[in-house]
């Protein structure tokens, strides 16, 4: 039997705002109760992950290698800034299927910008592609209100389409001088941890603050969580769509960027469907699909879980085939929790 | 006698058999409470077949509440409901159905997707092992359309229906199904003249063929018009049932208020004479409203009563910039306001506590915290960045202003209770002191003595010299609590009264 023991108690907990875990059950009592910083059932996904990384370092002998452990983070860079992405739009209340497109499609403008201004203006112009066609996904949410979820698909299908226009369907490389630098994300910095680690650590930070300690962050989780209370309240929540949308955007062009580093070339079909394992991650996390609650940090949890997991599998020789299961079994766990949150709340 | 349409369908469809008469409804002693809240109590009467009867009184007086239990949609807590002699504790709408009982609520229930054929014979379509055979379904149908005289065609969809062939649908869907007594709720509400006359007539064809017919309406000419015996309700109390014969619509009014008004509340402090105008609303117009026109000094609350529809909330709306307006001028303390901006009128010290708070007004997954201090956030940042101390500050300090207990500032707002709710809703707006402040439904749905506080904090705001108007389909309150009062009627100001005025003044304005 290969059945981990792991998922069950992964299970996520109330999804709740980053900087102040409250329980969501008996708020009373914990008014009463002497407070804690946070409340211990907010961090089930925490558990959840440390009880997997306990099993594998005494199951394995490979685990808790320095280098197995520097895989396991690089491996997480990629879906893990698709997912930071995502989780500011499912906080916002819409859902970004365009971000893999957009990944595609800013890669590949950043290998054509490295070709001319060399890597690090082209990295930076990619960053600018990725934000500016994010917002135009969102403007046209936005202003058709069309669901986003149908008009993300629409524009992810024209932007691979534009993709193979101006590739010609063909796979693109930097100038061949350039393809030593063009790895730089691939490089290691500080103790074997690559820089692609660093740049997803660096994404995790400035945007976790931004939605937990600025007054955009607040108004993200007001948009979602009641659209017509924000509005009432004076938020721009067209605008604040369309921030989300350029924010997942810039995040989906940076992780392009380091998957062509990797490969050292950028082509159409790169990471097709990998926005939809960013939005299991977030969702993984326990940040709520119905919007308005969730953090950053979570998702950083779910992608690592993610990541674990498959790790977990290749080091154990299980056959990798139940690795689809136990994923699945984990988005209907951290799903279902969620919705039953969110079907007390609107009892209340 | 036996017009029952389902003599034309296949027999096998139809539970109930018994279908010559409807049945003598007979009510004893029969009360709901809500959560603790009795809502209805003591009702004991009797409708004969063939009768129509009207169930009248203000809003909030128990009628809707009445009509959901002869209708099967809720039962009662007290007292027995017997049809034909039965008594009969009714549970779901499946089983009303049975009964003969179709309730017609004032929210539809059709699948608009799907054309008026199926919707006649909801989840009951005739059919071999489940393949449908809709030419019995249509033929029945068809009959009860031609015996009403509907216009309606079987093969249209409901969505392009008009709102009065909606409603003649429903009343064909109840009598398929056998139903021998219909509860309509405000059936005429959302209709035009000519849809409403055509409705009438076949309610009284259908009563003088045996159907019992029972109404709520706020129209009390066309109530009085159309019943044979009508029950008026006062806060939950049987008042009278009685012929209609003989009665006024003043009459009514006399019999739905019968109380006087105010004596219990606060009240709040004159105005001094020269305060100054401080909203200025000038032929405001919307597809709602109709050139609303208004003046609020600073220190004046000014009550908007009327029914319900009548564009209490539109007006607020559309002052606060919420909601479009097409024509019209407002102005706070002489500086004309950007029409239907939003953020203009805040900024200019327009706060909107809107009707709903789950729906509009709160955030309920996100703190107290989050919530009071939505609005004002840009007062407390540095580069968009939030300073947490002043923030707390402040939060708490407008959570104590409304009077909120406990430490509640990280508990969600879904958490707390309804009357909390609405302080946390005042909290958010009385952040930064509004000049001009609307409130809708400032009581909705909150225990006594969070009313009480919320009234004495609404007096206080205006001795502060707050402009204010309150909206509320509670005329109690509106009444106690306005220096003036305005009577809304259909998107325009119908009447306005001073302090003081007999709250049967003011219903016959609303009602006539």
């Amino acid at each position: 039997m290969h059945t981990p023991t792991a998922p069950q108690s992964a299970a996520p907990a109330p999804a709740d705002g980053p900087d102040r875990p409250r329980p969501a059950v008996e708020s009373h009592r914990a008014a009463r109760r002497p407070r804690l910083p946070f409340d211990l059932k907010d961090f089930g996904v925490l558990g959840g992950l440390l009880a997997i990384i306990v099993f594998l370092s005494v199951s394995t002998s490979t685990f808790l290698t320095q280098q197995n452990l520097v895989n396991v983070l690089d491996q997480t860079v990629v879906i893990g800034l698709l997912a930071v992405g995502a989780t500011i739009c499912i906080i916002s209340g819409v859902f970004d299927l365009s971000a893999s497109a957009n990944l595609a499609i800013s890669a590949i403008a950043g290998v054509y910008f490295t070709q001319h201004f060399g890597v690090a203006l082209g990295f930076v112009l990619a960053l600018i592609t990725g934000a500016a066609l994010g917002a135009i996904t969102g403007s046209i949410i936005v202003f058709t209100r069309v669901h986003s979820f149908i008009g993300s698909l629409a524009t992810s299908i024209i932007f691979r389409g534009i993709a193979v226009v101006l590739t010609g369907g063909a796979i693109v490389a930097p100038l061949a001088s350039q393809s030593e630098a063009f790895r730089v994300w691939t490089s290691p910095v500080v103790g074997g941890i690559t820089a692609g680690t660093v740049l997803f650590v660096v994404a995790i930070v400035v945007f976790g603050l931004l939605l937990a300690r600025t007054t955009y962050g607040r108004r993200v989780y007001a948009v979602g969580g009641n659209i017509e209370a924000a509005r009432l309240g004076g938020v721009r929540t067209g605008l604040m769509h369309i921030s989300a949308f350029a924010i997942s955007g810039l995040c989906a062009a940076a992780a392009g960027m380091v998957l062509a580093s990797r490969a050292g070339s950028a082509q159409p079909a790169m990471a097709t469907g990998y926005e939809l394992t960013a939005i299991a991650a977030v969702v993984i996390g326990g940040t709520s699909i119905m919007g308005g609650t969730g953090a950053v940090w979570r998702t950083a949890v779910g992608v690592v879980l993610l990541t674990i997991i498959a790790n977990g599998f290749n080091l154990l020789g299980w056959n990798t085939t139940y690795q689809q299961v136990v994923t699945g079994g984990l988005i209907l766990v951290a799903v279902a929790a969620d919705s039953l949150i969110f079907q007390r709340l609107k009892r209340k | 006698m036996s017009r029952a349409p389902a003599a034309a369908h296949s027999p096998s469809q139809h539970t109930s058999t018994d279908r010559q008469m409807a049945p003598t409804i007979t009510l004893e002693g029969v009360g709901k409470s809500y959560s603790g809240t009795s809502v209805l109590r003591g009702v004991s009467l009797s409708i004969v077949p063939g009768e129509i009867h009207a169930l009248l009184g203000e809003n909030g007086a128990g009628k809707s509440t009445l009509l959901k239990i002869l209708g099967g949609v809720i039962s009662a807590d007290e007292g027995t409901v017997r049809f034909g002699g039965r008594e009969v504790r009714v549970g779901s709408p499946r089983e009303a159905i049975d009964l003969g009982v179709s309730l017609i609520a004032q929210e539809l229930a059709l699948v608009p997707q799907r054309t008026v054929l199926e919707n006649i014979f909801l989840g009951r379509w005739d059919n071999v092992a489940g393949f449908s055979r809709d030419g019995a379904d249509r033929s029945a149908a068809a009959w009860i359309i031609d015996e009403l005289g509907f216009d309606l065609c079987l093969d249209d969809l409901v969505s392009t229906l008009s709102l009065g062939q909606a409603q003649q649908l429903e009343i064909v869907k109840a009598l398929a199904r056998g139903s021998k007594v219909l509860c309509l709720d405000e059936p005429t509400a959302a209709l035009g003249e000519q849809d409403t006359q055509n409705l009438l007539k076949v309610l009284r064809r259908l009563a003088s063929q045996g159907t019992t017919v029972i109404i709520v309406s706020h129209f009390l000419d066309e109530a009085l018009g159309l019943a044979d015996r009508m029950t008026v309700l006062r806060d939950g109390e049987h008042i009278t049932t009685d012929t209609t014969q003989g009665y006024t619509p003043r009459d009514v009014v006399a019999l739905m208020v019968g109380r006087e008004v105010g004596s219990l509340s606060a009240s709040p402090d004159p105005v001094p004479t020269d305060a100054a105008v401080v909203l200025d609303v000038e032929h405001l117009s919307n597809t709602r409203i109709t050139s609303i026109t208004l003046q609020v000094r600073a220190g004046e609350i000014v009550g908007l009563a009327g029914l319900m529809g009548s564009g209490r909330s539109e007006t607020l709306m559309a002052i606060a910039g919420a909601d479009r307006s097409s024509a019209g001028r407002i102005s706070v303390s002489g500086t004309p306001l950007k029409r239907s901006s939003l953020r203009a009128a805040m900024r200019a010290g327009v706060a909107l506590i809107p009707e709903s708070r789950k729906e509009q007004g709160l955030v309920l997954g996100r703190g107290v915290g989050d919530n009071v201090a939505l609005p004002s956030l840009r007062r407390r940042q540095v580069f968009g960045w939030i300073q947490r101390g002043r923030e707390r500050e402040t939060v708490s300090t407008a959570i104590t202003s409304v009077d909120i207990r406990g430490r509640v500032e990280h508990v969600s707002v879904g958490e707390l209770s309804g009357g909390n709710q609405q302080k946390v809703l005042f909290a958010k707006w009385l952040v930064e002191a509004p000049r001009v402040l609307l409130i809708d439904e400032p009581t909705r749905g909150v225990d006594i003595a969070a009313k009480a506080n919320i009234h004495h904090l609404i007096i206080e705001l205006a001795r502060r010299g707050t402009a204010v108007i309150v909206a509320s389909s509670d005329l109690e309150e509106v009444l106690s609590l306005s220096h003036r009062l305005l009577v809304l009627r259909q998107g325009a100001v119908a009447a306005e009264f001073g302090r003081g005025a007999p709250a049967n003044d003011v219903m016959t304005a609303a009602f006539l």
